[in-house]
């Protein structure tokens, strides 16, 4: 789609059977590509909270929040792209690593702020949380030690401050600001 | 008091005010029919169940209110999939219940176990697997506050065989839906976009409204005729906003898109501003996007923002319901003086009326809109019309002429085969002192006919117009226009349809003669429960005009006249 760029949306949802499904069959409908798509558990019993990336227009995203909307099992749908916000990934990376290489990546994984999680005769367990370039950049310098198995957890993120809905310049919305009406 | 999960269904279909269902019983669904005798339900037992949602579908567009489907489980589920999709696509708030498997057998392939909620997802605005006699309280009540809120749609329950059977406190209040369940968007409009909005209305000097079936959804008929008369704008009705204004109205353009008539769409190519009330730019209706309305500023009004940008990109979108919406922009909407605007679409329309095949002299032919002229001349205009799918429904949106809301029923958005019979029923269901006709084509009906046999036990009665040209139609029109005429699987055989009504003790008549269409119109308004007329019509006759899927809307395909002089084809 011409003019995408990604989109990340926090969305709530009930905890019930299905409301995985319900979101991610929305994209598979609708024809939008989910970059990545985490759930978990949140502090309020039976609610969770999904973090969604979303390559798109911004005239597509508007139409996805809006279809989020409308699925009876959502609580809550924030687009927070171009907001001030943290995001995170948690990978775990395996490199091969006999005894004379080890030493080296160790000395790589410190200046990127990664643990080593496993030690074994032939290779390291990799620990790293942080944005997309720095987990492209830690994986670049691990490459010529043969990287053996990656895990991402995709994105997780969570807007800065007290939580602010990014204004819709396109429709009306109905909470929005302004005069209410009624026949 | 304790209840069963079986009664508790039913007593909370009652207190939601059902008094008609629409079903087929089956295994899984049986605790349920059991417990039916016991309350003050109408059950119509329909012979397949796809005939089950269209029938409610149709009680549903005919009335307003929420239809109720029922079936079992696996295959009865199963066959409900097309009827549910057909009222998604138009918005039609129904409720389906399906018996399920017992909870402990689920997932085993048990016999006719099927994962309904997980093939109905996207077809659904909801749907329930309620497993605990406990959860079905608040299933109902919520699928109904879902159905009809908002943009309405179908919700299906599928209750479990333990579920059913199983006992547990009832109480009505605690099952409260909550207003997550009922979404229904407050149209709040801001100073600035109401000045923008009515700067756009008050200063356009080629308007058209373009009204939807959101107009009857949201009930805003009186609101829009005001706008129209008070601006001077002329309207152009989508398929499915038929009836929304009265086609008598003098503003009333008719319908616009594919089978449009010519001054429609080429008015709304001349517009300088677009007001869409309650409609969602189907592909049908717009034609080649790339020249859709260039001209045009475009003000979009829907209660689904999801609808807002999604085809045309609009100028104004506002969400909200329509009446509010209207209330609030109507003060500011000054008197315009439109004549010139008016004088234009005239014109055109005297030009194409040469084309009309009312007008044309008689050839000893029988046409298909002969017959659906003369229906509504006969009806005085006053029945409820369902249609099905193909030609049939062009001709009847082109030559019935709708001044009432709810008086045509018709399958648009998915355009299903086999819908007008059942949904017919469900129309005569809902409104029992209504005229309702079925028009439907050789094709369609024989996809549902077995309905007749629901209407004889029911003892109801719902004309039937088949309008017989021996092909499938539209598609043999489409091949003849786009694929060299090889007629590839569209000469269709049927069969005496007359006996096939004199077979299921329903009376028959066969016409193939023009002057004996309004004879047996009155012969079927006279009789007491249904007529089937069978109307042997010219079989490869087209519907005028088109424009090509994906044509420019103005580029439409014009009825070959003898009159019109051939300088002014437009092809």
């Amino acid at each position: 789609m011409s003019n995408a760029i990604k989109h990340t949306f926090v969305v709530h949802v009930e905890d019930e059977p299905g409301a995985l499904t319900r979101v991610s069959s929305l994209f598979r409908r609708r024809g939008f590509n989910i970059v990545s798509l985490t759930v978990g558990a949140t502090d309020v019993a039976g609610v969770s909270r999904m973090t969604i990336v979303v390559e798109a227009a911004d005239t597509a995203a508007r139409r996805i929040e809006a279809h989020l909307w409308k699925l009876v099992n959502v609580i809550r749908v924030e687009d927070i792209t171009g907001s001030a916000a943290v995001w995170r990934e948690l990978v775990l990376i395996k490199v091969a690593a006999d005894a004379d290489a080890r030493i080296h990546v160790m000395k790589l994984a410190d200046v990127f702020r990664a643990r080593i999680v496993d030690v074994a005769p032939d290779s390291l367990i990799l620990e790293t949380t942080g944005t997309d370039e720095k987990i492209a950049g830690l994986l670049e310098v691990l490459r010529p030690f043969r990287v053996l198995e990656v895990a991402r957890t995709g994105h997780v993120a969570m807007s800065r401050g007290v939580a602010t809905r990014v204004p819709d310049r396109l429709y009306i919305d109905v909470e929005e600001t302004g005069i209410s009406c009624s026949v | 008091m304790k209840k069963t999960g079986a009664q508790i269904l039913w007593e909370c279909l009652v207190r939601e005010g059902v008094t008609d269902v629409f079903g087929y019983p089956g295994g899984a669904i049986l605790p349920a029919y059991d417990a039916m005798l016991d309350y003050p339900i109408r059950h119509i037992l329909v012979r397949h169940e796809q005939g089950a949602t269209h029938m409610a579908d149709g009680f549903a567009r005919a009335s307003g209110r929420v239809g109720v489907a029922v079936a079992t489980s696996g295959p009865g589920a199963t066959n409900m999939v097309t009827g549910i999709a057909t009222a998604m696509m138009d918005s039609s708030p129904i409720v389906c219940i399906t018996g399920q498997v017992g909870s402990r057998l689920i997932g085993s392939d048990a016999f006719q176990e099927t994962d309904i909620t997980g093939i109905t997802l996207p077809i659904t605005k909801h749907n329930y697997l309620v497993t605990r006699a406990q959860d079905v309280a608040r299933a109902v009540r919520e699928a109904f506050a879902i159905a009809a809120a908002g943009r309405p749609g179908p919700v299906l329950i599928d209750i479990t065989k333990d579920a059913q059977q199983g006992s547990c406190e009832f109480d009505w209040d605690a099952a409260a839906p909550n207003a997550r369940h009922a979404r229904r968007p407050v149209a709040r409009i801001s100073d600035a976009e109401r000045a923008r909005t009515l700067d756009l209305i008050n200063s356009a000097k080629r308007p058209v409204i373009l009204a939807g079936h959101g107009i009857l959804i949201s009930g805003a008929m009186p609101l829009v005729r005001d706008l129209a008369e008070r601006a001077r704008i002329p309207i152009a009705m989508t398929l499915l906003g038929i009836g929304g204004v009265p086609a008598s109205h003098p503003l009333n353009l008719g319908m616009m898109g594919m089978h449009g008539e010519a001054w429609v769409n080429e008015a709304i190519q001349e517009a300088d501003l677009l007001i869409a009330l309650g409609m969602r730019f189907d592909d049908r209706v717009t034609g080649n996007l790339k020249t859709y309305a260039l001209q045009a500023k475009k003000i979009h009004v829907d209660i689904d923002a999801a609808e807002i940008g999604k085809i045309v990109p609009v100028d104004v979108g506002i969400v909200g319901d329509l009446c509010d919406v209207l209330a609030a922009i109507l003060p500011g909407v000054t008197q315009g003086d439109r004549s010139e605007w008016l004088g234009r679409i005239d014109e055109a329309k005297g030009h194409s009326a040469v084309r009309d095949i009312q007008n044309l002299p008689d050839d000893g032919h029988l046409y298909a809109a002969h017959v659906v002229n003369d229906l509504w001349r006969t009806t005085n205009g006053q029945a409820v019309v369902v249609t099905d799918v193909g030609q049939h429904q062009m001709w009847e949106a082109q030559y019935y002429h709708h001044d009432a809301p709810r008086s045509l029923i018709t399958s648009g958005g998915l355009g299903t085969m086999g819908f007008a019979l059942p949904a017919a029923i469900g129309a005569k269901v809902a409104r029992p002192d209504a005229e309702v006709w079925a028009i439907v084509g050789d094709g369609g009906f024989q996809m549902t006919m077995a309905e007749l046999a629901t209407i004889k036990q029911e003892g109801l009665d719902v004309n039937v117009a088949i309008v017989n040209n021996g092909y499938l139609g539209m598609v043999r029109q489409w091949q003849e226009f786009f694929y060299e005429r090889r007629y590839a699987a569209t000469p269709l055989l049927s069969p005496d349809f007359a006996q096939i009504a004199a077979a299921y003790g329903l009376r028959g008549i066969t016409v193939r003669e023009r002057g004996d269409v309004i004879p047996a119109i009155d012969a079927a308004r006279a009789e007491r429960g249904t007529v089937v007329i069978d109307f042997q019509v010219e079989q490869e006759d087209s519907v005028y005009p088109m424009v090509p899927a994906g044509a420019d809307l103005h580029a439409m395909i014009r009825r070959p006249s003898p009159i019109a002089e051939t300088g002014a084809e437009v092809s």
